[in-house]
């Protein structure tokens, strides 16, 4: 195998840049902070009246106010709540990187590739105009009628803003990025995937830059909605902050947050060469489809461990194998670790699956405990916790973890952090419809 | 597979085994093809909703009858077409027809037997759209949540209105979802991806296939796009977004898409895409199949949008270029070595204009004479499935060494293409340019070799 420190530095991908906004705060420390308080994110919604949904509560982002962080705030004017969440977390990324004193000089070897999802929909006004245009004798909208009132009722602006790539968009903009820009929409899935993909096309030499990363919020009517009619989310009636328990016996569904995370990768040769620190080496990524059900896991966990395989192996590691001192080579598990039912034991099942009898000897979080599922920007937030463990020595906890399942027998960091040498960590994310992904991060050295 | 060649400089050369298009003209390549050679268009009226109230009436869709998704999908399988929106069944559709093109054998084409190739080496990018909901299901689960101004109640939706929507509702609508059914279908466990990137959608996915068959990650993948923006909200955004030509009720909207005329005044939707089979050279030697193109060249760019979303595409001239140096550099192909181009000819004003400016910059005053093959006056422009029909017919062009009609069209030679309407004629192809360029200014270009 051709071991990642043996590749040459236009090879490399490392991590010179980070910036997150999300449910418990919009910058880096403030959110490690709280993570490692065991704090949660979790509230009763505001965003709509949720009160009499069989779920009335959310991670929502609070207080954020992305002007402040931009050069030009006159070009996002319009930008909806998911742009916004991205815009802030790529400026802090971008600054983190020092990219704006040490610019690239060619935009087109800057690119861009986001998992971003779609933005809020105009709730009242759409809803208002399939209400109103539903004729009763024929049992459908009226195509006129709802013409009119679509036209009347809803705002161009904010119409344009909802399509999926506009973050990319924002993005773009404000950074000058001109080179590869992708917007992909895996679900759960999405950001982990970008994060992939944008190292593969640093490897390729196709940009010397990429901001990757996720933004979404989901926190809408049709939104709860969707995940309400799937029994996806926890309907749980006591206090908001306990409702989300990963792993835990008594675990009933995962609950939603929001926000954004956002990376800046680069070659090694490019960081070098400008002055920049590298925070942290990308050594593997891996994609793989369950190809089961699009309701459910593949039982096996065959898809899950299809991902860490190949992530590990693009890494150049042996999951079976141990290091010199006995340690195992992986040091920290991101699980995707949504706190339903499914998600929960078939993620514990493919870690086995892949590690084997060493699998007990690895630590396994999920910080959708305490920050809830921000779906398409999860994997971003994630694999950013991935990068702040290996350089603070710290593991976030899984919290609310009170009652062991038999089925989820790993080590879940249960409720308090955990002080740790990491150098080596795996990122899962796993969408709904079966699509998964996981990158490998590691501390770096030259 | 080997860790080592996923780094290696050399790269796996790649090749188109299957072709998969829906298009208005029905599934498959011979409908389209048929269709695009005769000089028919699949433009006419919009008749599943009455479309007066919209800026226009016409639009290129699938009629009834030829797209019968019951059929495509394997008996077991009968049960999900109930959750599938317009864009879900149309990637489904290309995805069979490919794979039947490409001589394939998959768990879609005959459960139980053994794939042509092993399923963990088969990869899957689908460009999608953003997929409104149905306004008459969601219409109708509402009645019962209505306030006293007949407006929406959220209280008692969330106490039993929601009840009325089948518990798989959100799954109809994610854009991944066509992604899922398509791998689920055909047992694709390989790297899996959406691509959300408007027009750019289709193109994109299978530079991304293209991208991971390189590294060494899939031996083959199922590659495209789909999507139907004929519904209301579809309708809607793109008349918010300035598209749309408008065509009124009784007017005869068939030549209402004019790509590069002086007086062209915006586009027509279409209802399609295309799922391409992209295999390395090497996956579709060992198997005998017969490769219809190569793929030799990818680029993407993302584009000055003054407007930051990318509605107003008049300074993209630049970046759609650089897109096309970028697929030229990657193919190792000379400028004056494309023999044809495919863009995206919606008809919009300036962005047929920025084309037209990126293809000058690239080809000079040989451009006039470089035959461009324009799809949308023949079945609109599809979305995010769009770029990846246009890939489709590059690809069937230079193995037919044929170039389809062109309709609508006059005047061209003034923006300095060759695009006029004109009837299908044989040409000698060696190298196709496909570019394409999306609302939100996500740019791709790509080349395609004759196999000799």
């Amino acid at each position: 195998m051709n071991a990642p420190r043996d590749r040459s530095p236009s090879e490399r991908v490392v991590v010179t840049g980070m910036g997150w906004v999300t449910p418990l705060g919009h910058d880096l420390e403030t959110v490690w902070s709280a993570l490692m308080r065991g704090a949660s994110g979790m509230a009763p919604i505001t965003r709509f009246d949720a009160r009499t949904f069989p779920t009335s509560f959310a991670a929502e982002v609070k207080n954020f106010d992305v002007n402040p962080l931009l050069k030009s705030p006159a070009a996002h004017a319009n930008a909806g709540i998911n742009s916004q969440f991205a815009l802030g977390a790529a400026a802090q990324a971008w600054k983190q990187a020092q990219l704006d004193v040490k610019s690239p000089r060619n935009g087109r070897r800057v690119g861009i590739y986001l998992g971003a999802g779609e933005g809020v929909i105009d709730t009242p006004n759409y809803l208002a105009a399939n209400l109103k245009a539903w004729n009763a004798e024929q049992g459908k909208c009226d195509g006129v009628k709802w013409a009119e009132l679509g036209h009347e009722l809803m705002n161009a602006a904010r119409e344009i803003e909802q399509e999926p790539n506009m973050p990319l968009a924002h993005i773009a903009r404000e950074f000058g990025a001109r080179g590869p820009a992708y917007n992909c929409l895996t679900a759960c899935a999405a950001s982990t995937q970008a994060i992939g993909e944008a190292s593969s096309i640093l490897r390729g030499g196709e940009a010397d830059v990429m901001i990757a990363g996720g933004a979404h919020t989901m926190i809408h009517v049709l939104g709860v909605t969707g995940f309400n009619r799937l029994t996806a989310l926890s309907t749980s009636k006591g206090d908001p902050a306990k409702a989300s328990c990963p792993f835990d016996l008594g675990r009933g569904g995962f609950v939603m947050g929001e926000g954004a995370g956002m990376v800046i990768l680069e070659t090694l040769e490019h960081a070098l060469g400008r002055g920049a620190e590298p925070l942290a080496e990308l050594i593997g990524f891996g994609s793989s489809a369950d190809s089961y059900r699009i309701t459910d896991i593949e039982p096996t966990g065959r898809g899950a461990a299809a991902a860490m395989l190949q992530a590990l192996a693009q890494a150049g590691i042996d999951p079976l194998a141990r290091r010199s001192d006995g340690r195992p080579m992986v040091d920290y598990i991101s699980a995707h670790g949504t706190g339903t039912k499914e998600n929960d034991s078939i993620e514990t099942l493919a870690v086995k699956r892949v590690f084997g009898e060493i699998a007990k000897e690895i630590p396994m979080s999920s910080v959708k405990s305490m920050l809830g599922h921000l779906i398409a920007a999860a994997g971003a937030v994630e694999f950013i916790t991935c990068v702040m463990a290996i350089h603070r020595g710290m593991l976030p906890p899984t919290i609310n973890y009170t009652t062991p399942d038999p089925e989820c027998d790993l080590d879940y960091v249960a409720n308090i952090p955990r002080a740790a040498k990491v150098e080596t960590c795996l990122s899962n994310s796993f969408g709904f419809g079966g699509q998964n992904d996981t990158v490998c991060v590691t501390a770096f050295s030259e | 597979m080997s860790t080592q060649s996923k780094f290696s400089k050399s790269k796996p050369r790649i090749v188109v085994t299957g072709l998969g298009p829906v298009s208005g003209f029905g599934v498959g390549i011979d409908l389209l093809w048929n269709g695009l050679c005769a000089g028919a268009t699949a433009i006419g009226p919009i008749t599943s909703f009455d479309p007066s109230g919209f800026i226009t009436t016409v639009a290129a869709t699938i009629p009834p009858g030829l797209l019968d998704i019951r059929a495509i999908v394997p008996k077991n399988y009968r049960k999900a077409t109930k959750v599938m929106a317009r864009d879900i069944e149309i990637a489904v559709a290309a995805a069979a027809s490919a794979v039947q093109a490409a001589g394939l054998t998959t768990r879609g084409t005959a459960e139980g037997a053994v794939a042509t190739i092993p399923p963990e080496r088969v990869g899957c990018h689908i460009g999608a759209g953003l997929i409104p909901a149905d306004s008459d299901e969601l219409a109708s689960a509402m009645l019962t949540c209505r306030d006293a101004q007949g407006g929406f109640d959220p209280g008692e939706w969330g106490r039993t209105g929601m009840n009325n929507l089948t518990p798989l509702w959100l799954l109809k609508y994610l854009p991944n979802m066509l992604a899922c059914h398509v791998t689920i279908i055909h047992d694709c466990q390989g790297p899996s991806n959406t691509l959300t990137c408007a027009e750019a959608s289709g193109a994109l996915s299978i530079g991304e296939s293209m991208r991971v068959i390189r590294r060494g990650d899939a031996d083959a993948c199922l590659s495209g796009g789909g999507e139907s923006k004929v519904n209301f909200m579809g309708l809607l955004r793109q008349t918010f977004a300035n598209r749309l030509a408008a065509v009124r009720p009784g007017e005869n909207g068939s030549r209402a898409v004019r790509p590069f005329d002086p007086t062209a005044m915006g586009t027509v939707l279409g209802e399609g895409g295309a799922i391409l089979i992209t295999e390395s050279l090497e996956s579709a030697q060992g198997r005998g199949a017969a490769a219809i193109a190569e793929l030799v060249g990818f680029a993407a760019r993302q584009c000055a949008c003054a407007d930051t979303v990318g509605v107003d595409l008049s300074d993209a001239h630049e970046d759609i270029a650089s897109a096309i140096e970028g697929a030229l550099h990657d193919a190792g192909v000379m400028a004056s070595e494309i023999d044809a181009i495919v863009p995206l000819a919606s008809g919009i004003a300036t962005l047929d204009l920025a084309e037209a400016k990126a293809m000058a910059m690239i080809f000079g005053d040989r451009l006039s004479k470089i035959p461009l093959v324009t799809l949308a006056p023949q079945v609109g422009i599809c979305g995010a499935g769009t770029s990846a029909l246009a890939v489709c017919v590059a690809a069937q062009c230079l193995r037919e060494q044929r170039l389809p009609a062109r309709l609508s069209t006059s005047g061209s030679a003034a923006m300095g293409v060759d695009a006029d309407a004109r009837a299908a004629g044989t040409a000698a192809l060696r190298n196709v340019l496909v570019t394409t360029t999306g609302m939100g200014g996500q740019s791709a270009a790509i080349i395609l070799r004759r196999i000799t």
